[in-house]
């Protein structure tokens, strides 16, 4: 027997999700449309107008939403509904400093609430359970994103946050939350912990897991459950979209469901931009059919997965899609966080006393990520001190620390030490092998 | 006296010595003094060269990062005190040291060392005295 938050809006037949998603689309189309001057401009200049779309056939008429469109509108330009609606932001690194901001109304909320719970009742959660949630709370979604879910289930719900591993495990000990919420590389620091504290697994109630927020792979899966002594699921979301909650994994575990009645999923060839078959690998978009404050349109996640073909024997009609598997950008995820490359090459530029060229590797320690940043010191300013070169580095590992919103250490090369390349420069050195 | 000391950065990596000293060996370069100050996560070799120019021209022609600096050569009795009685006469100066290493003198009976002092001036104008 196969465990519902929604079982009713989880197992609805196609036929009837597909008007409810087609009266969806174009309810929001109309929004966007209206209240959206960026929205209106970017219709207009594709020659579509709202009464153009009649049903999700026609979603493909509609034009791209991109990260660059929320740049070039930051903060609230892509907003659909007025400030004094909105009840609730949140906010992503970007590629060159400015963030990613995304807006809740009232009812976005409750959607949140609604995908969230869903997600974490596929895993048999009731509101007899206690929550422990560990993302991080704050302008990261994925905290308050987690316990939003949690207590619409109506679990008591313990906000942990991150950090401390010797408190949250006191509280998994004391509190008996039977389950968790927070990044794999965590779970594994969790269990690496209880392990070096002989903290047995019957002092812990946990019986699931939900975790996401990075790359992992079916091999960490198999060894949190069995460190943990829980069953793991797989989430997936983005803050662009509505946070986690976007996709969810059932007791079957394979692949994850979108909650196709709020967000429709689409997987396109990111060069042509045109939609492909079922089962094919492409980038994979979304267009949000609920949404009042930030309702993206074709939103291009540059993540790249596949809709898996077939039904799921959970009863669920809703569309399962594959984990994704890497980016067609050279975005990179460590420690939750995304990281762009040309976020650290902004921050060097700004630095006397180095050459513009770095490289990044990425290496997981333990069960964390570990981000080292390769720095080419300058001629000419090397002066023998070693206190200088200190300095130096302290500062660069400091402005590095406060773009990207992590540590990395910062080593310091020979100048023209670092590979230099033709073309494209290949400035990332990713050692994690997460993707399959 | 002074003499001139030749400061370079060496990299965190394995080899990352022995490829300087090749360079400085294949060249024909002798080293009079030599010290490494190193931090977790590298290095700052510093020598006292024959032939300071050409050392740091090679170093820099095999693409190393070299600082050549004017630094004090004191050479004292080789016995027990001698050194602190330095120090002293730097210290009473109000002169700082902000590193200094030693080496075997090729006079019988004697000791040499090398310091880089806050203010070279002072520090010589001090030791003069002696």
């Amino acid at each position: 027997m196969y465990s519902y938050y929604n079982r009713e809006a989880e197992t609805m037949p196609r036929e009837k999700l597909r008007e409810l998603q087609s009266e969806r689309l174009k309810a929001t189309v109309k929004r966007v449309y209206e209240n959206n001057q960026a929205y209106r401009l970017k219709f207009d200049k594709a020659g579509i107008k709202p009464e153009d779309i009649r049903s999700v056939d026609d979603l493909k008429l509609l034009p791209f939403t991109y990260k660059q469109d929320l740049r070039d509108n930051y903060p609230f330009g892509l907003f659909s509904a007025p400030m004094d609606e909105v009840v609730r932001i949140h906010a992503s690194s970007g590629t060159t400093g400015k963030q990613t901001v995304v807006g809740y109304t009232r009812n976005d909320m409750a959607v949140w609430g609604e995908v969230m719970a869903r997600t974490i009742g596929a895993g048999g959660i009731t509101k007899k359970d206690i929550g422990h949630i560990s993302y991080g709370y704050g302008l990261f979604t994925g905290g308050l994103g987690g316990n939003l879910g949690s207590e619409t289930i109506g679990c008591a719900t313990i906000p942990a946050s991150t950090g401390n591993t010797k408190r949250q495990v006191t509280l998994l000990q004391d509190f008996k939350p039977t389950f968790i919420l927070c990044t794999p590389s965590y779970a594994l620091t969790l269990a690496e912990y209880m392990e070096e504290n002989h903290i047995g697994l019957d002092q812990l109630a946990l019986r699931c897991g939900f975790f996401g927020a990075e790359p992992w792979t079916e091999a960490m899966r198999a060894e949190i459950e069995r460190r943990l002594n829980l069953e793991a699921f797989d989430i997936y979301g983005l803050s662009e979209i509505i946070g986690p909650g976007v996709a969810y994994e059932c007791q079957v575990h394979k692949g994850l469901h979108v909650c196709e009645d709020h967000f429709i999923p689409e997987i396109i060839d990111p060069d042509t931009g045109e939609v492909l078959p079922e089962g094919e690998k492409g980038e994979l978009v979304f267009t949000c059919i609920t949404k009042e404050a930030l309702p993206l349109i074709r939103y291009r996640t540059r993540d790249v997965a596949a809709i898996i073909k077939g039904d799921c024997p959970c009863g669920r009609t809703h569309l399962r899609m594959t984990k994704p598997a890497g980016r067609t950008d050279d975005m990179l995820i460590i420690r939750g966080v995304n990281v762009f490359p040309s976020q650290v090459e902004t921050v060097l530029l700004e630095i006397e006393g180095i050459g513009p060229h770095y490289q990044m590797i990425v290496d997981r320690k333990g069960n964390l990520d570990s981000l080292t940043i390769l720095v080419e010191l300058a001629e000419g300013t090397f002066t023998g001190e070693v206190r200088k070169l200190e300095a130096l580095r302290e500062e660069i590992a400091k402005a590095v620390n406060s773009t990207l919103g992590i540590a990395a250490e910062i080593r310091l090369a020979d100048h023209k030490s670092l590979e230099r390349f033709e073309g494209k420069a290949k400035r990332v050195i990713d050692n994690r092998k997460l993707l399959d | 006296m002074f003499l001139k000391q030749l400061s370079i950065f060496i990299e965190n990596r394995v080899g990352a010595l022995t490829d300087a000293t090749g360079i400085l060996a294949d060249n024909g370069i002798d080293m009079q003094a030599f010290s490494l100050a190193d931090t977790k996560d590298f290095g700052v070799m510093r020598i006292i060269a024959g032939d300071c120019e050409k050392a740091a021209s090679v170093l820099r022609a095999n693409g190393y990062l070299v600082n050549i600096t004017p630094v004090l050569a004191v050479e004292t009795e080789n016995r027990p005190g001698a050194f602190h009685e330095v120090l002293m006469r730097l210290s009473d100066a109000g002169v700082f040291v902000e590193y200094c290493y030693a080496f075997i003198s090729p006079n019988p009976g004697k000791a040499q060392f090398i310091l880089k002092v806050s203010d070279d001036d002072a520090a010589e104008k001090a030791l003069a005295l002696a």
